[in-house]
């Protein structure tokens, strides 16, 4: 691999950018492997990496039925941040954000990670009460966390409108300094890079259509390419965990719905930090390129057509004019949705099956992206050892008979 | 946007509608001897269609009442409405589970349902149009 670099860069530029090799490779399918994982998305991809680079297996390929990156991955308003209500959310958010921490040097790719400050806003004095129940919770568990005052708030986010006159006022907020955002697709390309130096496959453009098994042990894929065997395979597939898991006669707790998200066009930098509110459901940040980044929730039906409704959008916005009326003259560039996959709880599910050999690692829903790398350390370690990690041993798919739920909803300062 | 045709009230906005999920899931008639795993199918457990679904609305802006919706998961086609307690056009229940087809045919053992009721089924069971939504 070509090591990036300034260097790299400079000598690059000398040479009109013409020279630079190719990110990863192209390969055809092989007939087997020891673990095949289906999802090019940023987990499956991350996955693969800590595979090869943690647990030394590098016969590995990553299965996507188009181009890497552009499922969820490609689709999110890439927000991280880790401030989760429940001792198990809060150590796996927490462990992603650390991984996203060194992720650029890593993986030798620049991810973009910008910690510039999440704010969770509260508008009832319920609100209020819960934020700083949270916040404290959340220090307890080593992780940073600070409650914000109406005029606090407002001086770290100066266009905020804050007036009591407001239908819903900003009362306060809690703050998590580390949390910000990433580059989404340069998640995907890094990990992605990174695993194929270690001989990773990545073999895209190649859907799987069916799984093999014998008896109660998984033997290997269809696919859209040819049958390919490995005693291991690992669905990661996000909008398609429930289409995929049916492949092996499995039923999830899993629902899909269109999530929406929408980019205003390019202005001048205004808000420099990202704003969440539940209450009024909005978030808002700004991207490199000047663009205002807006998402809230989702379709209530199921739908896997990745295209949601207007009303959705129409409400998201009036609560953006609430939260921030010299937003009112701004035009929308883009819309677009992904297709996110629910649970019950608001948490997902990174499991062993009863089918021998295969794994399930989805139903992260709306607000997956921050744990990209973390997902993809548990569920390597998963796979390799076949027992969970520590960190995502409640995350089995056996709580919804037992009834340890990890009840995110609410819990988590908002949707994502 | 899609356009919900309300067994009561005819085609109106999704806006006034609220989503209940999949239909016809049954509670169990002896809940006491019910295991966890089956209570887990029973509470969790959802079929999650990609393609032709069954599931249930309510007219939340209007008649207040719920009712059942055969639609396709994939492309935001739907196919009508029947009211609860009443049976699903069987060619609706062959189809559930079954993947949709690609390029927008209708799948197979779907009737689609063209303006008013159709044969064999009550006027008020299946109705209006099947059309292509874009949302
Ligand atoms: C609009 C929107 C906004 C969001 N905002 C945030 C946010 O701000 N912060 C946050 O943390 N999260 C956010 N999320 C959630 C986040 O995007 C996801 O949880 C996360 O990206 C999931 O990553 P993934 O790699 O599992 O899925 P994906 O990137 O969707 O990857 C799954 C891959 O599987 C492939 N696949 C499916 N079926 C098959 C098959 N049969 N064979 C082969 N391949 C298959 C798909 O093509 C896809 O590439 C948002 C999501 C959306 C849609
Ligand atoms: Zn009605």
């Amino acid at each position: 691999m070509k090591k990036y670099s300034f260097l790299s860069l400079v000598s690059g530029a000398a040479t009109g950018h013409k020279d630079w090799p190719r990110a990863w490779r192209k390969p055809e399918p092989k007939k087997a492997y020891d673990v095949i994982i289906v999802g090019g998305g940023g987990h499956g991809l991350a996955t693969a990496y800590y595979l090869a680079k943690e647990h030394g297996i590098t016969r590995v390929a990553v299965l996507e039925k188009g181009p890497i990156g552009l499922g969820n991955t490609g689709r999110n308003t890439t927000i991280i941040r880790s401030n989760y209500l429940w001792d198990e959310s809060a150590h796996l958010y927490e462990k992603s954000l650390k991984l996203f921490e060194g992720l650029s040097r890593n993986v030798n790719f620049n991810t973009m990670v910008s910690q510039r400050g999440v704010l969770n806003l509260a508008h009832t004095l319920h609100d209020l009460r819960e934020l700083q129940r949270r916040v404290n919770a959340i220090r307890f568990n080593g992780i940073d966390s600070e409650v914000l005052d109406a005029q606090q708030t407002k001086a770290f986010c100066p266009i905020l409108n804050i007036s009591p006159s407001c239908r819903y006022p900003v009362l306060g907020a809690s703050l998590q300094r580390r949390g910000g955002v990433a580059r989404h697709d340069a998640v995907a390309w890094g990990f992605a890079r990174a695993a194929d130096d270690l001989g990773v496959d990545i073999i895209e453009n190649c859907e799987v259509t069916g799984i093999r098994r014998d008896g109660d042990q998984v033997t290997g894929v269809e696919t859209t390419r040819g049958l390919i065997q490995a005693p291991k395979v690992g669905i990661v597939v996000a909008g398609h965990t429930s289409v995929l898991a049916g492949m092996a006669g499995l039923r999830l707790p899993i629902t899909s719905h269109p999530l929406q998200a929408l980019v205003s066009e390019p202005i001048k930098p205004v808000i420099d930090c990202v704003v969440m509110s539940n209450q009024v459901h909005v978030y808002v940040s700004q991207s490199d390129k000047g663009e205002l980044v807006i998402g809230a929730g989702i379709d209530a039906y199921n739908g896997y057509g990745q295209r949601g409704s207007l009303p959705t959008i129409e409400h998201q916005l009036s609560a953006l004019m609430e939260l921030f009326p010299i937003f009112s003259r701004l035009r929308m560039l883009r819309q677009w949705a992904g297709t996110v996959d629910t649970c019950p709880d608001a948490s997902p599910i990174i499991s062993r099956t009863p089918v021998r050999g295969f794994y399930i690692n989805g139903g992260w829903g709306t607000g997956g992206f921050k744990a990209t790398p973390g997902s993809g350390w548990v569920f390597a370690h998963t796979i390799a050892q076949d027992r969970p990690h520590p960190l995502n041993a409640a995350f089995s798919l056996d709580r919804f008979a037992t009834g340890a739920l990890v009840d995110e909803h609410g819990a988590a300062a908002v949707a994502h | 946007m899609l356009i919900i045709p309300c067994p009561w009230c005819g085609d109106r906005d999704e806006s006034e509608f609220k989503y209940g999920g999949e239909a016809h899931i049954e509670r169990p008639l002896d809940p006491d001897a019910l295991t966890d795993e089956a209570w887990a199918d029973f509470l969790f457990m959802r079929r999650n269609t990609k393609g032709p679904f069954l599931e249930r609305w309510m007219h939340a802006a209007g008649c207040r009442r719920w009712f059942n919706l055969a639609r396709d998961t994939a492309t935001n086609q739907v196919f009508g409405a029947y009211r609860i307690g009443e049976r699903a056009p069987a060619a609706y229940w062959d189809a559930v589970g079954q993947p949709a087809e690609k390029n927008g045919k209708t799948p197979p053992g779907w009737r689609v349902v063209t303006g008013g009721a159709a044969e064999a089924t009550p006027a008020a069971e299946v109705a209006l149009a099947a059309r292509k939504v874009s949302a």
